[in-house]
């Protein structure tokens, strides 16, 4: 087995896991950055639209190794896509498989279903409910919040902060509500 | 326009509250510097899409209950996270400018509560937290471009009305 193919594989939890955590340090010492996500797109937002509004009349370039960041994240996805992709069908938990072929999710493919996630899928509610709406909930959720699972549940975990575990309970409520109460109806439209 | 955005804007007292970076480098850095940010994110990319955790299906998982991968992922970051945390303070490691690191104190709103529930739906439904979407995208799933417009949409709208929301 090459390195390329050791990498490839899908990591357990106790590599990256870890690695994850070291981001926290690593910000810290390479530039005094606290780590978090969610405020780049506070940044996009006062960088592009500000419009008066106090909350985005600061000085964004300040902030700008945030949209570093970002792009760089998006670079990421397009190396591993190119390099480190892997050939192998996603294993996911046989209960889950039975309950999204319910909804006609019977493709097991990709990060994201493509069934769901498709372009054609934006003309129909189901597809932009999940898409815009969902999406628009991770924007103004996160910034509600004051941040996301970077933000509160890494960091702010991390630095022992009550708020941020207060925020994570929030978040994980949030997802059980929505995955198990309300997206069963959302899938069936 | 730097100089006076604190007299104008007493938004930013809170600046902690917005988890934004509180302990700005005092040093002036030439701009290029910031391509190191570019660095660790693209690690970071990779890392998001290897350990699946911006996996749509390893995200329903988590909520149902029907695998530890997730659980285990985010209890073993903030475990190194922790830990790092307590060797900064403790040895008082300084940054690579010889300056101290600072941590911001978090203070607690409402918005935690209705945000994290808000962004709890969010996350369940798109599968991803803000820096995932990124790693979706550059992935080539690129229908996530409108979860992250709608995601700056969601992000706008709360500035707009964040004086009417109660915190």
């Amino acid at each position: 087995m090459t390195i390329i193919e050791f990498i490839k594989q899908p990591w357990p939890w106790y590599v990256s896991g870890p690695i994850i955590g070291l981001m926290v340090p690593a910000l810290l010492i390479f530039g005094n950055k606290t780590f978090g996500i969610s405020s780049s797109l506070r940044h996009v937002c006062a960088a592009c639209m500000p419009a008066k509004i106090p909350f985005f009349q600061y000085d964004w370039k300040k902030e700008i190794w945030n949209l570093f960041f970002v792009f760089g994240i998006f670079i990421g996805g397009i190396l591993t896509a190119m390099y480190f992709k892997d050939d192998q069908a996603i294993v996911v938990n046989p209960s889950l498989i039975n309950e999204l072929s319910g909804y006609g999710l019977t493709e097991i493919n990709g990060l994201v279903p493509e069934q769901l996630f498709a372009w054609s899928e934006l003309s129909t509610p189901r597809g932009l409910i999940m898409m815009v709406f969902g999406g628009f909930l991770v924007g103004f959720g996160t910034r509600y919040a004051g941040g996301c699972t970077s933000g509160h549940a890494i960091m702010g975990l991390s630095n022992l902060q009550l708020p941020s575990l207060i925020a994570t309970i929030s978040f994980m409520v949030g997802g059980f509500i929505m995955a198990n109460l309300i997206l069963p109806y959302i899938l069936s439209l | 326009m730097s100089n006076n955005i604190k007299d104008t804007n007493t938004d930013f007292e809170v600046r902690s509250l917005d988890a934004m970076c509180v302990n700005d480098e005092q040093v002036n850095t030439p701009a290029w510097h910031n391509l190191k940010y570019l660095v660790f994110g693209v690690l970071f990319g990779i890392v998001l899409i290897k350990a699946e955790v911006v996996s749509w299906y390893r995200i329903q998982e988590m909520f149902r209950l029907q695998s530890f991968h997730m659980f285990g992922v985010i209890g073993s970051a903030v475990a190194v996270g922790a830990l790092s945390l307590f060797l900064i303070k403790k040895l008082k490691i300084k940054t690579i400018n010889g300056e101290e690191i600072l941590l911001p104190e978090k203070t607690f709103n409402k918005g935690q509560i209705y945000g994290g529930l808000l962004f709890g739906f969010g996350w369940a439904m798109t599968g991803a937290c803000p820096g995932p979407l990124f790693a979706q995208l550059g992935y080539g799933a690129t229908t996530i471009i409108v979860t992250i417009l709608s995601a700056i949409a969601g992000t706008w709208v709360y500035g707009k009305f964040r004086e009417q929301l109660p915190h």
